[in-house]
This record gives structure tokens, C-alpha cells and sequence, in this order.
């Protein structure tokens, strides 16, 4: 994707020698002007940025986690508090995404496939958790579902927990993920319009024979990718859940929580150990978003925004 | 399936795309839908189909109103213009898909599912091609497998939206009578949608001519291009010179000249618009009744010259057809005055003599004259 690309570009081969380009093989790529010294600096710019601010600290997580061995290593995530926050996590991602997934199908159906009043209104809606800043989410889930808070008192009558608990966990993350799968989504269904939908119909198609056979595969790829995102990001939602989440050891600390927790108490290696782990979930959606834009790049291009 | 349309009215906002359409199509007919864009033939067929939901109005499918009914329910076969076949799928699911998302106790077991696909695919001459995917066929091909696809569900109606839109003129003109050959071989009652002229002429039984959301006229295909019923069908079947002209009883006189055209039909009086195709303005002696023009420009077209002029009279731009074997064309210069004669014409009122109302909504047809012409 680099502008700056200086790779000599191939001539065509029929090209007789006077028409082909003259200079330095750096300069071939005719829209670039500068020299090539600029382009050099450019460049290690670039690379000296990504290494120090991306790559190293990547690295010393792992090193650090590491710094004692394997086996403090191991114990750490396998202590009882550790465990307890991964099973958090991966609880609130297995919850969250599906709804997400269903939430978004619906809202992207809606409005690439139909004409509705307070369309716009919805789709701007749907970017509100990528404006909105995750503390502020939580903290509108504390005043409506809190002790004090709207809800609160009658949820508490009848002795249901939300805030404090897996529940607000599971909604504060859903509230900051929403957007991803939708977002995905609603570029490819509107580019592909409602042609197949109505040829499926006109066949005697159901809705739902319409949406399984012919929409669903149409889309799929999109879909998954926005799945990965929307995983990636469920796990690492810090901001909204730290406030919804009241940092109960063992009960409602997720992975990034629990990474807080030891960081703050001196734990470093522990820290470091569990901050491996959200580390190498988040390399490898990396590897499998890379694949998918790799092998399905044409259907994902119109999506293409993150 | 006969298929009879009352009173459809369609608005979006404030546009009015169907203002009033009745229609009468007998079983078996080939049926055109032709106008410009905007004028409404694809809300018509849209709304036959089941996609567009009129505001106003009633279809019948025989005896059945079906104006109500969703697409799904009313067993239309509808032809894409960019053919949305099911790109995950190869040609035979794709003819397939109609047979299999029956209800359990109508479909067909799959063995007699695959044949049927497969005699639909032979019929569209796509045989050998069954397990090919849409990205692997030519627009041509897709075209019909959309067509496969459609007859698969034994449709009420065929309905085809701008079918040869999207194909290269070659491909375009072969499918056509491809098309044509098939219809008269399986006889679905079908409605196409074009915006062009020559296609709904080659193809058609009958012919729709739309404007403005209402019908022009509505006729066999001879019909509407040897008796326009307004200045609009005229225009929009060929190429068009409008004269303007007088008539006084049967003597009508064009271009201001003092010699009349004595006509048959025409009884009336005052100024009127004469449409006349290029083709059909001969070139004459002197003494013929007809009209004075100067010749322009000359450029020849394979076996016909074509002459830019100007009338004498009023002076108005005209085109001139000249078949190239029965003139000595050579003698035909730009500065030259030549008298012309009137092949076949249409004759309408004024457009800017009716008062208080404009003339594609009110059609004065005063008469259509023919002259046979002996050319020469």
C-alpha cells in the first residue's frame, strides 16, 4: 500500500529502448517527484516509528512475561484469578459477538434492503459507540441499571444483578462492539442491492430460503471479518467494563481488568503473563484478517475502512 | 395466461411514473414495453411482477386480481436486466433454485429436479455448462441462464427488464431472435421492457408505446409505426422531420407553398404539424405538388444518401433519405434546390394551436394520409 514504493516497475517487453523511461530506477514511478534521498528518510521514518512504538512493545511483553521462566510463566495464568478472567472473557465474547452478529445482520438488512423513515437517524446511530468514549458508556449503564440509577431500585427488589455483574459486563461490551459487524456489512449490502433478493422471491423463495441461500453466502466473508473484529475488540474492551464491572476478584474481572489488578499490586510478571495471552489472541485475528483480505479482497474492498 | 391491467396509478413523491395504465394482453402474446426512460414501462412491468406495489388499480391473471399479492405468490418469471444470478452457485442450482425452494410436499425429488434443470439448460442451448459458475460465462450465456432460471418455475407470465440491455450489439441482435424462436417454441405469455425502438418492432407481437407515465398507443407493431396515433409515437419510432402546414378542407398545403396535397381523410381547417420520415420525402419535378428545400449537405451511407436541408418556406432544418440507386446523386450538391414530395406522413394539430392544453397530453390526430409512393 506504500506510495513510496521503490521497486522498479517492469517495462512492457515491447518497448524499444528510446521510449523506455530514463533516469534512476527509483524516479520510474512517474507520479512520484521526489528525490531519492527524501524517499529513503521517508521510509526509515516509517519503519523506525512502527519498531519503536508497535513492534518493541509487543516484544518486551512477551520477554517480560517470560523474564523468569516457563514455569512462573505458567502459574501465573493458571492461577485461580487468571483463570477466572480469561473464563470472563472468552464468556462475554461468546456472549457478545452472536448478539452482534445477530444485531448487526438485522440493522445492515434493514437498512441496504428497505426504505424507512428515520433511516439516516439509525445509520448514525450506529456509529455512536465508535464516538462516544467507552467510559461514558459505562457509566450511562451505572446510572440506569446502578443501585441508584433508574432501574436500579426495582431491579434490586427482585434481586437481579447487572451492574457489578456478568450481565453489565456482557452489555457494556456489546454497547462499544456493535458497530463492527454492522459497519462491515451495510458497504456490501448496499453495493450489491436487492437484484438476487427479488430473483430469489420471484421463485418462490421464503424469507428466510432467500436469506440462508442467497444472502448469507453473499455476504459471508464480510461477515466473518467483522466477527473478527468485533472478537478482537470484545476481549480487549477496557474503558466501559472497568466502570460497569466493580473489579470483583474471581467473579467479574475480565483478562484486561485482571492485567490492572496485578500491574497496580507489583505483580509484573503476572501481569505481563496475561497480557501475553490478550496479545497473542489479538495476533492471531491479525493473521486471520490478513488471510481474509488476502483471499477474499475483492468482495471485502468496498468494506475496507479499518 | 391472459393478463388484463385497470386503472394503475403509481406515484414516488411527487412523481407520477404510472398515471392511469389499462392493458389487455392475451395468452401466448409477445409484448413490448417501449418508451423513453422515465416513462414509465419498467414501474409497469415491476408492478406486474410483484416488485412495485401500485397505488391504484387491479391485474389480472385470468380471472384472478393479483394487484395485491407479493412476488412470491404470483409465479412470474422475471428477467433481470443484469441478470442476478446467484454468483455461489454454478448453472445448474442456479436453474435448479425455483424447484428446490418448494414446500416439501410440492417439490419434486431431486433427481427430477436435476433433469428438469438440465432439459432447461439444453432448451437454453447451454448444454455441457451445467457446472459452470456465473463469473465464467459470457454476458450472453448469463442472459440465459437467467432465462433457464426463470422457465424453471413453469411462470404465469415472463417478464423480462431490458433483456439485451447489457450485451454488445452483435450478441444483442442474435439473442433476439434466439428469443423470438423460443417464445413461439414454449408460448409463455411475455412482457419485455426496451428503450429500443427497432428491438420492440423485430421482437414484438404487440407493442406498448409509453410516455409519461400513460400509453400512447398500444398496438401490433405495424400498427405503431405506419399509423402513430400521436406526434410522440411518430418522434419516438424513427427519425422525424416536422413540417409545418395549413389544410383547408381536403387540401392541405405544406411549408407554405400554394400548391396543395389534395388528401382523402383530412377534413378540417388551420394550421397543423406534418411528420414525415426522412425516408419518405422524395425528391420530384417541379410541377408535383409538395415543397420547396435547399439542399445543405450531402454524406452517403452505404446504399442511401443522406441530405441535410433547409425549407424554403419557414425555413425549418430537414433530413433527407435518398435511396442511391434510383437517383443520379451525383447531381445532388450542397446550395441545390430541389422540390419534394411527400411519401407517407402524418398529419397532427399545431402543438402551439391548442389553446390550454399541451399535445403529448391531447393528441389531435386529424388524418394519416398515405401515398404509396411509385419511387422514381
Amino acid at each position: 500500500m506504500s506510495t513510496l514504493s521503490t521497486v522498479p516497475l517492469q517495462d512492457p517487453p515491447s518497448l524499444p529502448p528510446e521510449f523506455r523511461p530514463q533516469g534512476p530506477l527509483i524516479r520510474r514511478n512517474s507520479a512520484v517527484t521526489e528525490s531519492a534521498w527524501v524517499q529513503w528518510l521517508l521510509v526509515a521514518t516509517a519503519l523506525l516509528f512502527l519498531l519503536g512504538f508497535l513492534l518493541l512493545p509487543l516484544v518486551s511483553v512477551f520477554t517480560e512475561a517470560l523474564r523468569h521462566g516457563w514455569k512462573v510463566y505458567l502459574d501465573a495464568i493458571s492461577e485461580p484469578d487468571a483463570r477466572s478472567a480469561i473464563g470472563m472473557t472468552l464468556l462475554t465474547a461468546a456472549i457478545a459477538v452472536p448478539f452482534n452478529v445477530a444485531f448487526g445482520l438485522a440493522a445492515a438488512w434493514a437498512i441496504t434492503k428497505f426504505e424507512f423513515r428515520g433511516k439516516t437517524l439509525l445509520v448514525s446511530l450506529i456509529d455512536l459507540p465508535f464516538s462516544v468514549s467507552p467510559v461514558v458508556a459505562g457509566l450511562i449503564y451505572i446510572l440506569v441499571f446502578g443501585r441508584n440509577g433508574w432501574f436500579g431500585p426495582w431491579l434490586f427488589d427482585h434481586d437481579i444483578r447487572i451492574v457489578f455483574a456478568i450481565p453489565g459486563i456482557v452489555i457494556a461490551t456489546m454497547f462499544v462492539t456493535f458497530p463492527f459487524i454492522a459497519r462491515e456489512l451495510i458497504p456490501l449490502m448496499q453495493e450489491q442491492g436487492t437484484d438476487h433478493e427479488q430473483a430469489a422471491l420471484s421463485l418462490g423463495a421464503s424469507g428466510w430460503q432467500t436469506f440462508r441461500r442467497v444472502t448469507l453466502p453473499n455476504i459471508k466473508w464480510a461477515l466473518l471479518y467483522g466477527v473478527l473484529l468485533c472478537t478482537a475488540r470484545a476481549m480487549g474492551e477496557f474503558g466501559a467494563v472497568s466502570v460497569v464491572s466493580g473489579h470483583i476478584r474471581g467473579q467479574t474481572d475480565t483478562m484486561p481488568l485482571h492485567v490492572e489488578i496485578l500491574y497496580n499490586e507489583y505483580q509484573f510478571a503476572g501481569a505481563f503473563a496475561v497480557a501475553s495471552l490478550l496479545a497473542i489472541f489479538a495476533l492471531v485475528t491479525l493473521a486471520l484478517k490478513s488471510y481474509l483480505e488476502w483471499r477474499h479482497g475483492d468482495e471485502l474492498a468496498a468494506t475496507r475502512r479499518h | 395466461m391472459d393478463i388484463r391491467i385497470r386503472g394503475i396509478h403509481k406515484s414516488f413523491g411527487s412523481f407520477a411514473a404510472l398515471a392511469g395504465v389499462d392493458l389487455d394482453i392475451h395468452s401466448g402474446e409477445l409484448i413490448a414495453l417501449l418508451g423513453p426512460s422515465g416513462s414509465g414501462k419498467t414501474t409497469l412491468l415491476r408492478s406486474i411482477a410483484g416488485l412495485e406495489f401500485p397505488d391504484a388499480g387491479a391485474i389480472f391473471f385470468g380471472e384472478e386480481n393479483i394487484a395485491g399479492r407479493p412476488i412470491r405468490e404470483r409465479r412470474v418469471g422475471f428477467v433481470f436486466q443484469h441478470y442476478a444470478l446467484f454468483k455461489h452457485m454454478n448453472v445448474l442450482d442456479n436453474v435448479a433454485f425455483g424447484l428446490r425452494v418448494r414446500e416439501r410436499g410440492e417439490r419434486p425429488p431431486e433427481p427430477l429436479i436435476r433433469e428438469r434443470a438440465r432439459e432447461l439448460i439444453d432448451l437454453v442451448q447451454l448444454g455441457g455448462l451445467e457446472t459452470r459458475y456465473p463469473s465464467q460465462l459470457s454476458g450472453g450465456q448469463r442472459q440465459r441462464v437467467a432465462l433457464a432460471r426463470a422457465l424453471a418455475i413453469e411462470p404465469r407470465v415472463l417478464l423480462l427488464d431490458e433483456p439485451f440491455g447489457a450485451l454488445d450489439a452483435k450478441v444483442r441482435k442474435d439473442l433476439r431472435r434466439w428469443l423470438r424462436q423460443l417464445h413461439d417454441k414454449t408460448g409463455y405469455t411475455t412482457i419485455f421492457v426496451t428503450h429500443d425502438q427497432e428491438e420492440a418492432l423485430e421482437l414484438a407481437d404487440r407493442v406498448v408505446v409509453m410516455n409519461r407515465g400513460r400509453i400512447e398507443q398500444f398496438g401490433t407493431t405495424d400498427e405503431v409505426y405506419e399509423q402513430p396515433a400521436t406526434p410522440f409515437v411518430f418522434d419516438f419510432l424513427g427519425n422525424t422531420n416536422v413540417l409545418s402546414g395549413e389544410v383547408r378542407g381536403r387540401e392541405l398545403f405544406v411549408d407554405g407553398q400554394t400548391v396543395p396535397i389534395v388528401t382523402d381523410t383530412i377534413h378540417a381547417a388551420g394550421p397543423v404539424d406534418v411528420y414525415v420520415r426522412p425516408g419518405d420525402l422524395r425528391i420530384a419535378d417541379a410541377a408535383t405538388p409538395g415543397f420547396d428545400a435547399t439542399i445543405h449537405g450531402t454524406q452517403r451511407t452505404g446504399p442511401i444518401l443522406r441530405c441535410t436541408a433547409v425549407t424554403a418556406g419557414t425555413g425549418r432544418a430537414i433530413e433527407i433519405e435518398v435511396p442511391h440507386l434510383h437517383y443520379d446523386t451525383q447531381a445532388l450538391r450542397a446550395g441545390q434546390s430541389v422540390r419534394l414530395r411527400l411519401g407517407q406522413f402524418s398529419v397532427f394539430a399545431r402543438s402551439d394551436a391548442v389553446a390550454g392544453a399541451t399535445p403529448r397530453d391531447a393528441p389531435l390526430l386529424i388524418g394519416s394520409e398515405r401515398q404509396r409512393s411509385r419511387l422514381g
